[in-house]
């Protein structure tokens, strides 16, 4: 209860600057508009008008609110107007390329702490891999899998596990490097194999790290699914709805599709939190 | 030492002219040197010196931790890997190194699980550990419920819980207090008389060695070697007020001018 105070004072001011920075932003267009009928705008009418703008540069919180609830409730969800429709198909396309990521990320891992040879050689490209901007390389395997015949959901969940499998393999490496020479010794005093002293040791040592770097894969996940949906002509999904906004300069419709994106991955990241809350918990680790 | 011609069929652990050295980054460090010695069954041993004396180097190596670079070594008469193998000791290291994860029992009960004992007879030997460490009704709790003592008896059920005749001990409360330590060195020789174990015990502390051996090594160290073997006088049965005792400071004595014999060099 204590917190609600101060998150409500931040929510507030961030309330305050975005309603501020709509009036100076959108008021050089509402003076054109009232100068060509020959009117001068009082200054409470020039408020008004910059906060009811029907294509702003900024849109006030509540135009985005009120297009958030016309496109969430007020359309039927299998209706390609409904922001609903929109966010399951970039969804999907995140949250099976969270699950090649991880899976891709987790086999990387296990190379690399067993194999003396991929411990060498694979994490620069691993490295080198992240520093290729996706931007550039979402439109090539796009088209690339297009010209096989891959297209739709598979071609955009590549692009997220190329962005999620990165903080996996970082993370579970060291998950997997975390038991200290000591509990590795004691292993060896009893002879353990070497598959005993991976499910008993080393993956159980692993379990904080996998959370965390869950959860920065199913975030980089969603990320990657948006690009993916840009350069294939802004069909559907989120992304879509951002580029199709940016063409017809509907700054409401990419706003919402942006707030849209973040409470995705809120809501996706928060429920991989209580995965770790109540995985940690069971394991007597929190 | 002089007792290369001694290696009498008692004994359990064996090792002639050992050597090991490690290759750092500048040059080569003799952790053991020359280092013969016999455990025989049954034996309380304890090894103790300065830091850097090759007193753990040297329990590593019979736990096939460490290979040495030079001489023989056997233990139960084969060597230490196949000792290992066989699941011939249980070593107890410095830390307690519980899992987290698992609770006391759960812990208790990992090597048992490694061996492939039968459920039934993990639970059996898991309350029979925990009775002999005096832990019984602390299965289900976790490591973090417990202090460091008891967490340090629990880390020696586990090295009871499968039928090694061997217990190797690493300092094992070398983290603990004075007053918790003399509890467990207690409950240790109650232990060892119970079990017959035959146990090697790295120390730093005089008395905690006077007190629980049949058999004292000191050692030394650059290179790490063995200057004196002390056979205690002490009789087995060694009530903690032993320790006030004429011959207890004999032997204390001994081992101190052992320990400062070895110190001359430096």
């Amino acid at each position: 209860m204590k917190s609600v105070l101060p998150v409500l004072t931040i929510v507030g001011a961030i309330f305050a600057i975005w309603y501020g920075a709509a009036v100076w932003l959108n008021a050089p267009w509402a003076h054109d508009v009232a100068a060509r009928a020959d009117r001068v705008l009082s200054l409470p009418e020039l408020v008004a008008d910059t906060w009811a703008q029907d294509k702003p540069k900024l849109p006030a919180p509540h135009q985005v609110a009120v297009e958030l609830w016309d496109t969430v409730v007020g359309k039927s969800i299998t209706s390609k107007r409904s922001l609903v429709y929109h966010a399951w198909i970039t969804l999907s396309a995140s949250l099976l390329g969270f699950v090649m990521g991880t899976v891709l990320g987790f086999a990387l891992a296990l190379g690399i702490v067993y194999n003396r040879v991929m411990d060498m050689s694979v994490m620069p490209w691993v490295i080198a891999s992240q520093t290729i901007p996706i931007l550039a390389i979402a439109p090539m395997i796009i088209v690339v899998l297009n010209a096989v015949g891959l297209s739709g959901l598979l071609p955009k969940a590549m692009i997220s596990m190329y962005l999620s499998f990165f903080p996996i393999v970082v993370g579970m490496v060291k998950g997997l490097r975390s038991p200290d020479g000591m509990q590795l010794d004691q292993m060896r005093t009893w002879n353990g194999s070497r598959m005993q002293e991976f499910f008993k040791l080393r993956l159980p040592s692993s379990m904080p790290y996998l959370f965390t770097s869950m959860k920065i894969a199913m975030a980089a996940s969603l990320v990657g699914a948006i690009v993916g949906e840009l350069p294939t002509g802004a069909v559907a999904g989120l992304g879509a709805r951002l580029l199709a906004g940016s063409y017809y300069g509907q700054t409401i419709q990419i706003w919402s599709a942006l707030i849209m994106a973040a409470a995705l991955a809120a809501a996706a990241v928060a429920l991989i939190g209580l995965m770790q809350r109540v995985v940690l918990k069971r394991m007597g680790l929190s | 030492m002089q007792n290369k011609s001694l290696a009498s069929s008692e004994a359990v652990i064996s090792a002639r002219n050992l050597g090991l050295v490690f290759p750092t980054a500048d040059g080569s460090v003799e952790a053991l040197k020359d280092v013969s010695l016999d455990i025989n069954k049954g034996d309380f041993v304890s090894f103790i010196g300065p830091s850097g004396c090759g007193k753990t180097t040297f329990l590593r190596v019979m736990a096939d931790l460490e290979t040495p670079t030079s001489g023989e070594i056997t233990v139960n008469g084969v060597s230490p890997e196949e000792a290992r193998r066989a699941r011939a000791y249980g070593y107890v290291f410095q830390a307690a190194g519980l899992y987290p994860w698992r609770t006391i029992g759960g812990n208790i009960r990992l090597p048992l699980e490694i061996m492939g004992y039968s459920r039934a007879e993990q639970a059996e030997r898991v309350s029979r550990v925990l009775d002999l460490v005096e832990l019984s009704g602390f299965e289900k709790k976790f490591p973090w419920q417990l202090s460091g003592g008891m967490q340090q008896r629990a880390s020696i059920a586990r090295a009871l819980a499968f039928d090694a005749d061997i217990l190797l001990m690493d300092e094992p409360f070398g983290a603990l207090d004075e007053i918790v330590r003399d509890h467990l060195n207690e409950q240790l020789l109650e232990l060892w008389k119970r079990t017959e174990k035959t146990i090697a015990f790295v120390t730093h502390s005089i008395p905690e060695a006077v007190y629980l051996s049949t058999k004292i090594v000191v050692m030394s160290p650059r290179p790490g070697r063995i200057t004196d073997v002390i056979e205690s006088p002490l009789p087995r049965d060694r009530p903690l007020d032993i320790r006030d005792t004429p011959e207890f400071l004999e032997v204390a004595h001994r081992v101190r001018e052992g320990l400062r014999a070895g110190h001359a060099y430096d």
